[in-house]
């Protein structure tokens, strides 16, 4: 009977014909609304700009200007602002990630006076909508002559972000406490727990706390329009948004190429990262 | 050294042990957060202190603010574009929130399947989510154009149906914001699909000898293993719903007839179009207050039916 059972579709992720039936037509009406946007953009980048005003309705382009990408980068620095991008994310990226598993574990793992009260406290700074404490920040950064560099858009992510402390504490207090008990009895101390059973028994967690946090700064538009003046340090987001500053009338195609570049990187990263967190780990036979 | 330190079995004889134990998890605690706690003072909690005084003055920047105690939020009570902002606002959340939440969901659900283009299937749904929100917002804005707009030219061409107005009618601008944020519902689907990437195997097969159906495993044992981050997307998404700006800023200018004209687009309009930071700090706070409440009410109702491991 159970080698019978054993062949059944429990599992998830283990379909019958008519589960895969319908999986793959769910998943074709949603691609056919989700890409709707995407191609859209495509298309747009690869029309000329008559087109673009005298027929909006048509989705595909008449003449196929792949010169509207190379137009890009002969009219703007695309190559700086690629660059800065690029590296502001990896450091920023690095560095959230890390301090919020640190600090999420913090919140998950010890029972402590106050402590209910200051993780009120990290999911109240998310709750002050952010235009607001902007202008006193700015008097900050202004003040200790931060501003007009990467300082005040590195610095201050070494104390974690409270989405991402939130996030991964959600994760850590659904790992089953055994783990780290057998750690602890054995004589190993709570570093120990950290990194040798959380930080990889999580790594799912983590690495989906880092492509959010990856999107969020390659984005981040309003950071660095505040604190930024220099062309040089500008990174792609800003770059974008000050594209039509330089034209009469917006340039929708090359708008729309440089949007599509921009996009490309991240796109890339997450579909090779993924498997990372697809590769759920087995974290079951501990649960007594 | 010391037993570990889960007061677990609080019997007499234990007792000196988990006082022991408590002041070392007090001291890691402490360890631990410090990151956060000292970035904190440093960057974050002046500057809200100093939104929370200029809550209290009359204060346009590069001029001194004066000090007008509670004038900012009695004349707020008497505006009635803070009525219709709050209103806008809430009837957004009400229908974003759970439609977010629920495709999200059975989104990371079918993404969680074994099919064959998994991956492109996965980084073609999450796409969307990762253009700005400045370039989404222009698409949307062809794509629903009421004359021109292809959607509504598929309907009339295949249905012959008049479409709506959708962002120029009073009537389904909202609709027309929530439709379009489902599209960027790729953060809330990762971090589903992420945590059902977690679920033990061997209960699934257990209920499934058991004869459990499929809805019942949802029900049953899948709702209650993820409930940690179902309350974590929940929360995110009223914080982001009552946030909402730059799709309004972008499309609707706050229209028609002020029926998108949301909380924090009338308080970006006061801060930074009036100068008026004193008022624009009362409405922040005031929207502050509004989801700190509704969070914590969520946080309090679910105590029951979210299940951690970890002890809170």
């Amino acid at each position: 009977m159970k080698g019978i059972f054993r062949k059944t579709n429990y599992a998830p992720g283990e379909l019958s014909t008519a589960g895969k039936v319908f999986t793959y037509a769910a998943l074709a009406l949603g691609l056919a609304f989700f890409l709707f946007p995407v191609l859209w953009m495509v298309f747009t980048s690869l029309k000329s700009l008559e087109q673009i005003v005298s027929e909006p309705l048509s989705l595909l382009p008449n003449n196929w200007n792949w010169s509207n990408y190379i137009e890009v980068f002969q009219n703007h620095p695309f190559g700086t602002y690629l660059w800065n991008t690029t590296w502001y994310t990896i450091v920023t990226v690095c560095g959230t990630v890390f301090f919020s598993a640190f600090i999420a574990f913090g919140f998950a793992r010890f029972r402590a006076r106050g402590k209910t009260f200051l993780f009120a406290i990290v999911l109240s700074t998310m709750m002050l909508p952010p235009q607001v404490t902007m202008i006193p920040q700015y008097l900050l950064f202004n003040k200790i002559g931060w501003v007009d560099s990467y300082l005040p858009l590195t610095v201050p992510m070494l104390a974690g972000s409270a989405f991402l402390i939130f996030l991964l504490r959600q994760f850590y207090m659904g790992l089953p406490k055994e783990l780290d008990e057998a750690v602890t009895i054995d004589g190993g101390g709570y570093f120990t727990i950290f990194f040798r059973i959380i930080l990889p028994l999580s790594f799912p967690a983590m690495a989906t706390a880092a492509i959010l946090e990856f999107m969020f700064r390659w984005n981040d538009l309003i950071g660095p329009l505040i604190y930024l003046n220099t062309q040089d340090l500008y990174p792609l987001s800003l770059g974008l948004a000050n594209f039509t500053a330089a034209y009469a009338a917006t340039p929708w195609q090359l708008l729309m190429a440089a949007s599509v570049m921009a996009v490309i990187p991240p796109l890339v990263l997450f579909f090779l990262a993924q498997k990372y967190f697809i590769q759920g780990v087995v974290i079951s036979g501990t649960k007594g | 050294m010391a037993q570990p330190t889960y007061p677990r079995a609080l019997s007499k004889s234990a007792n000196k042990t988990v006082s022991i134990g408590a002041r070392r998890e007090e001291k890691y605690f402490w360890l631990f957060i410090s990151p956060w706690l000292v970035g904190f003072l440093l960057f974050i909690g002046g500057p809200i202190l100093a939104s929370l005084y200029f809550s209290f003055t009359d204060y346009a920047i590069m001029d001194t603010a004066t000090f007008v105690g509670l004038q900012n939020f009695i004349n707020l009570f008497s505006d009635p574009l803070f009525y219709r902002s709050l209103f806008v606002t809430f009837a957004y959340a009400a229908l974003a929130i759970p439609f977010t939440m629920i495709v999200g969901l059975g989104l990371a659900m079918l993404l969680n399947m074994k099919i064959k283009g998994q991956a492109f299937f996965r980084t073609f749904f999450y796409a969307p989510s990762i253009i700005s929100g400045v370039s989404v917002a222009f698409l949307w804005m062809w794509i629903l154009n009421p004359q021109f707009g292809i959607v509504n030219s598929i309907l009339y061409e295949l249905f012959g149906i008049q479409g709506p107005g959708w962002f120029t009618d009073p009537y389904t601008v909202i609709p027309s914001f929530v439709l379009m944020q489902l599209t960027a519902v790729g953060s809330t689907m990762i971090i589903f699909l992420a945590s059902l990437q977690q679920l033990p195997k061997e209960l699934y097969e257990a209920a499934a000898i058991d004869g459990a159906g499929a809805w019942r495993r949802f029900r049953n044992i899948t709702v209650p293993l993820i409930s940690p981050v179902i309350l974590f997307n929940g929360i995110i998404a009223l914080i982001s719903s009552f946030q909402i700006f730059t799709q309004a800023y972008v499309i609707t200018d706050g229209g028609p007839d002020w029926m998108s004209y949301f909380y924090v687009y009338y308080l970006f309009e006061t801060a930074f179009f009036q100068n008026r930071i004193g008022y624009a700090s009362a409405q922040a706070w005031i929207l502050f207050l509004i989801i700190f409440a509704l969070t914590f009410l969520s946080l309090y109702v679910s105590r029951k039916s979210v299940h951690y491991e970890y002890d809170k």
